[in-house]
């Protein structure tokens, strides 16, 4: 009976599943519990809790690319709507309309999910009916329009303006009032936990599991019965959900919602993100998010050209490591395990190294550009070197560093095909 | 820019330098675009703080107590702002200012009661300096806002007021954006030209998609077949370019009386067809009589920063009402600073401004210029500018508007 | 009856400045199954090429010298970028021309600034070619008439008269049996891009003095080209033409409307104080572009003339 034995072999031990499933969570939950203990500062605060409102966004949003196949344009019309709907359920809560004053604050994510999922459930009726670019478009355009609709129903968006609210008020719940930001921090945490472990869930479910199945071959998910426009139909509803969920907690950190939320620009940079990280992991969309809500808070402080290295670093990301930063972390750690570990260190220093060196001639030649094209006669001045954009000492630098970046990877690139 | 370099130092380090941080430089937090499309807008303004706060550093600071501005960039997005709000609050900041955007200033002004709110002893002011919306000083009034530009009904108010001394205007065509601030313009402009000019007929209130209009030729050729002798425009950024040049373009050659004609590249995208045409409404404009000191502050402005012109002297005004305001309490902590300020009268350049108690609303009086070939200074590098036009100063008590507003004062 | 003829005006003129823009994007996409995100960003540049050329001699010059720089540019993208994303799936080329977009918008405001750059429309066109009902219509968008029905006759008569043109159409459908003919199918490939570039080039340059120069010129014009291209139908020149001249009609003649819902669904007791009943038609119209789209992706995905869905 080889087959049983096969099988039982393949099966994760009970040590696997430990580390595998078990123990991410708890170190996510310790570092969470461990954060506040350094003291941090109201900045680390703030971009945390923008990281954490991220990582959730994001991971929704790769229940949809990643796992379901689905590229969508317009996945902040429902992060927006969930976040909307939070918010004006805070002016419910403050007010004491009907039952709304014994619902405490720190629920308000859960109705930021249902209007999420309610929205989805709406939009994705008609749109999840296609797959491919057909649903890509239909996203483009029904985000456009939303976002069009949400200036003219001043009652629901708040025209410009927004909705705020404020978050102290109705039942405390833990103790927490919600003021300070070191109280929001529990609730973001929180939250964000809630919905790291809630979307992994899902994908150990059948329907999470046959949403990759309907993305890798839908044909084949008929075959067997399913119906794959309802298998879509109800992912994109969860994931809707999900980026609600999100919004919710932003409605509560932030205290305001305006139609900006709805817009292109956010539905683009949660592509961006969960992309960066890795679409096919399922942490990927969590370093992605980190990543990029840090180089959008604190990379503007260093150079305005921060757009600029956003741009060439998701080209860098989509040309040259299409599993995106999860992949990279992965596949290094694969490698290490692997039989030629001397060789592979040997070559992933070499790119590493490599690309180290591309990078700074590529700061060198943007940040001297950058001064040049403002006329200010601001002068880039890193480690005290006095790189003006008339002096060879710079063009030197940038061709030395760019021409070592380049022969480095080339060589790491040759020694790569050369063991394959 | 280094200045923006510096934040991200005193961000990494924690609380205890922020009550460090006051001793001998008074920060100032200038939260709006500095990149992305809207960056410009917010350059212009950052570079106008940058220099006024190195001339009163240069003479002595306030108090003896030097002056840093540091930029923050928003990407005119409330919730970013919210972050590099928090952010400024760290690095020490007791002052901010920002100007783009009504949403971005909404954000702040709730974000700013709630944090002095919660956090009593470490109070925060917001300079607005470009953010019109009527209702920051009315119904949405806070006792930690100050509005050093006109609002939108008073730069209204000395639109009509012009418009009353124009006999040749029998009708007027109004259009703007779709949103809360174009449908106020709008409703401003009704009520007013009633109220002012009786006689003057409305012959089109049109209301357009905000930023969707790509070709305004067919809004420009309604505004010409129904034959207005005049346009009223609250329109900004690109929807104000692409109207007026729509506009020359199809020779519709009457008088557009706009709130932001003066922003960067109206003028020189319309090039000669704007002479005559493009109208604006300001607190003061660079080919107004002034003194010495003036002119070399504009020709000083524009030597430095050459891809901009001297454009926001507001914010000259907010820097010396502040200065005044600290001198007067003896201190540059928000409380007796804004104490200082309810009341205040400087006299500038152009004319006197009282910040008014009630609501914290600057008043002092408007000019109406137009775009001309005979001037002393230019803008955006070519030899047109803006010249003030007959019966172009509207007095400060014409301007006025009064206020609904009813403060909360700390005690 | 003015409306109407202003609308009619208008909506050609705007329409073919939209068939401009779109017909290099329908090439690329029949080609490669892929939306060109960068493709506003390709007009942009036009724009900025034509500004500095025509600076330094004739706009005349920039006519032809600008598309073709963008053309260039294009061919290189394709041949060192998509390429080599390629094997990674329609997804990945995607999200390269995304980021491509962001790049090129930066790279442009290093180079020439954050602000619009001054580019005019040239002397010899800028005159009132005649008037309707006291409102001029200038020369040069009759001009911009003319240029895009002979870049529709010039791209009809490639693609359908020639060999070569038909080697490039057999490569969009069968690009392995092309291949095996002996074509070189990358190399046509490459060629394709470049030229749809060189369109949206073309586009940049015409169009760029009549609106603004300026970086956010791309993100402006972006949508609004999907729109046109996926409501025309996959791989139909004719399907972008007869869509943009829909939008362009559908935009200008909307903009003439004066009634608003309440007026026109009074009769069912919407009330004029109600913020539905308050929308005005005139200023929906940018917003209908995407109305359409999506209906059109709903209940005809294979758009107005495409023989296949997306």
């Amino acid at each position: 009976m080889t087959d049983t034995t096969d099988f039982q072999n393949l099966a994760p031990s009970a040590g696997q599943k430990f580390r595998q499933r078990t123990l991410p969570f708890l170190i996510l939950a310790a570092i969470l519990l461990a954060i506040p203990m350094t003291g941090p500062s109201r900045t680390f605060y703030t971009v945390a809790h923008q990281m954490g409102i991220n990582v959730v966004f994001a991971l929704s949003y790769n229940m949809i690319l990643g796992k379901a196949g689905l590229l969508s344009f317009g996945h902040a019309v429902y992060f927006g709507l969930g976040g909307y709907l939070a918010v004006h359920a805070m002016g419910w809560i403050e007010e004491e309309i009907g039952l709304w004053g014994s619902i405490p604050m720190f629920f308000l994510p859960i109705i930021g999910f249902f209007g999420g999922a309610l929205a989805g459930a709406t939009i994705g009726w008609p749109s999840t009916r296609r797959a491919g670019t057909t649903f890509a478009m239909i996203s483009l355009g029904v985000a456009e329009l939303i976002f069009a609709a949400a200036f003219m129903f001043d009652s629901f968006f708040g025209g410009e303006q927004g909705i705020s609210g404020d978050r102290m008020n109705g039942i405390e719940l833990f103790g927490l009032s919600l003021g300070p930001i070191a109280e929001v921090y529990w609730f973001i945490a929180f939250w964000m936990f809630v919905g790291i472990l809630g979307m992994w869930a899902f994908t150990r479910t059948p329907l999470g599991r046959l949403s990759e199945a309907t993305r890798d071959n839908a044909q084949r998910v008929q075959f067997i019965g399913y119906n794959p426009q309802r298998v879509r139909y109800m992912v994109f509803i969860i994931a809707g959900g999900f980026a609600g969920l999100a919004g919710g907690m932003a409605a509560v950190n932030y205290e305001i919602f305006t139609p900006d939320a709805l817009s292109l620009l956010p539905s683009g940079f949660v592509l961006i993100m969960a992309y960066v990280g890795g679409i096919t992991y399922f942490v990927g969309p969590i370093f992605g998010a980190i990543l990029l809500t840090y180089m959008q808070s604190m990379l503007s402080d260093f150079t305005e050209a921060w757009l600029l290295y956003l741009g060439a670093l998701f080209i860098g990301i989509v040309m040259f490591a299409p599993r995106g930063l999860a992949g990279i972390i992965f596949g290094f750690f694969d490698g290490l395990r692997g039989a030629e570990r001397g060789a592979f260190l040997k070559g992933w220093i070499t790119s590493l190294v490599g690309g180290l060196f591309m990078l700074i001639g590529l700061i060198i030649l943007v940040e001297v550009s950058v001064r040049w094209s403002n006329g200010y006669g601001e002068i880039y001045e890193p480690f005290g070197l006095h790189l003006d954009h008339a002096s060879p000492l710079t063009w030197l630098l940038f061709l030395a560093t760019t021409g070592a970046g380049i022969g480095l990877t080339a060589l790491a690139n040759r020694h790569k095909e050369g063991t394959t | 820019m280094t200045l923006r370099k510096t934040a991200i130092l005193a961000a990494a380090t924690s609380a205890l330098a922020m009550s460090a941080a006051n001793a001998d430089t008074i920060k100032m937090a200038f939260i709006d675009p500095l990149s992305g499309p809207f960056g410009p807008s917010g350059e212009a303004a950052y570079t106008s703080y940058l220099l006024a706060a190195e001339h009163i550093n240069a003479n002595g600071g306030i108090n003896g107590d030097m002056i840093e501005v540091t930029g923050y960039d928003n990407k005119v997005n409330p919730k970013e702002s919210l972050l590099q709000f928090q952010k400024a609050i760290d690095d020490g900041a007791r002052y901010i200012m920002q100007g783009n955007g009504s949403s971005v200033a909404a954000a702040l002004i709730d974000a700013v009661d709630k944090h002095n709110k919660r956090n009593p002893g470490d109070e925060v002011l917001f300079f607005n300096y470009a953010a019109v919306t009527p209702a920051f000083t009315n119904e949405l009034c806070s006792f930690w806002h100050f509005r050093f530009d006109a609002h939108a009904d008073m730069k209204m108010a000395a639109i009509t007021d012009w418009i009353k001394t124009q006999d040749d205007i029998k009708s007027v065509y109004l259009i703007g954006q779709d949103y809360v601030f174009g449908q106020a313009v709008a409703s401003a402009a009704e009520g007013q030209l009633s109220e002012k000019r009786p006689d003057i007929e409305i012959v089109g209130n049109e209301l357009h998609p905000l930023g969707k209009v790509k070709d305004f030729t067919p809004y420009i050729q309604k505004i010409i077949s129904s034959g207005a002798d005049a346009v009223i425009t609250g329109n900004w950024g690109a929807d104000m370019q692409l109207l007026t040049k729509a506009a020359a373009e199809n020779g519709s050659d009457v008088p557009y009386l706009t709130f932001y004609g003066g922003s960067k590249g109206a003028v020189s995208s319309l090039g000669d067809q704007a002479v005559g045409m493009l109208h604006q409404v300001s607190e003061g404009v660079t080919n107004l009589e002034a003194n010495e000191e003036q002119y070399a502050l504009i020709e000083e402005y524009k030597e430095r920063f050459p891809d901009y012109d001297y454009y926001y002297h507001r914010v000259w005004n907010v820097m010396d009402m502040f200065k005044k305001a600290a001198e007067e309490a003896g201190s540059a902590d928000p409380i007796p600073v804004a104490k200082a300020l309810e009341g205040m009268t400087i006299e500038h350049a152009y004319g006197t401004a009282t910040m008014r108690a009630s609501d914290h609303q600057i008043q002092q009086p408007l000019f109406v210029s137009v775009v001309s070939d005979d001037v002393k200074y230019g803008v955006d590098n070519i030899d047109l500018g803006w010249k003030l036009v007959d019966n172009g100063t509207i007095a400060m008590d014409v301007a006025e508007q009064p206020t609904t507003c009813e403060m909360e004062r700390p005690g | 009856m003015e409306t109407l003829v202003f609308g009619l005006l208008n909506g050609v003129s705007y329409g073919l400045l939209l068939f401009m823009l779109s017909s290099g994007l329908t090439l690329i996409f029949s080609m490669m199954g892929v939306l060109n995100f960068a493709h506003a960003s390709f007009y942009m540049l036009g724009a900025y090429f034509a500004f500095t050329i025509s600076g330094s001699s004739s706009f005349w010059i920039a006519l032809f010298l600008a598309p073709v720089l963008v053309g260039l540019i294009g061919a290189a993208v394709e041949r060192y970028g998509l390429r080599r994303v390629h094997p990674n799936g329609h997804v990945a080329e995607l999200l390269f021309t995304f980021g491509l977009a962001y790049l090129i918008e930066e790279v442009v405001k290093i180079v020439y600034g954050k602000t619009s750059v001054d580019y005019r429309v040239p002397d010899l066109l800028n005159f009132a070619a005649f008037e309707v009902y006291g409102a001029s219509f200038p020369a040069y968008r009759l001009f911009v008439i003319v240029i895009a029905i002979a870049m529709l006759i010039g791209l009809w008569y490639l693609l359908k008269k020639t060999r070569a043109g038909l080697i490039i159409q057999a490569a969009l459908s069968h690009p392995h049996m092309v291949g095996h003919l002996g074509h070189n199918v990358p190399l046509i490939f490459m060629t394709v891009f470049g030229i749809g570039c060189a369109l949206a080039g073309l586009a940049g340059v015409m169009a760029g003095n009549i609106f603004v120069t300026d970086p956010a010129m791309a993100i402006q014009m972006g949508p609004i080209v999907f729109v046109v291209v996926v409501v025309g139908g996959i791989g139909s020149l004719e399907g972008a033409f007869v869509a943009s001249l829909v939008i362009g009609l559908l935009q200008n003649l909307a903009v003439g409307i004066n009634a608003s819902f309440a007026d026109i669904f009074g009769f069912i007791g919407l009330s004029e104080l109600s913020e539905v009943g308050r929308i005005n038609i005139s200023s929906l119209a940018p917003v209908l572009p995407f109305l359409l789209l999506v209906l059109i992706l709903i209940f005809r995905p294979q758009g107005l003339m495409g023989e296949k869905e997306l």
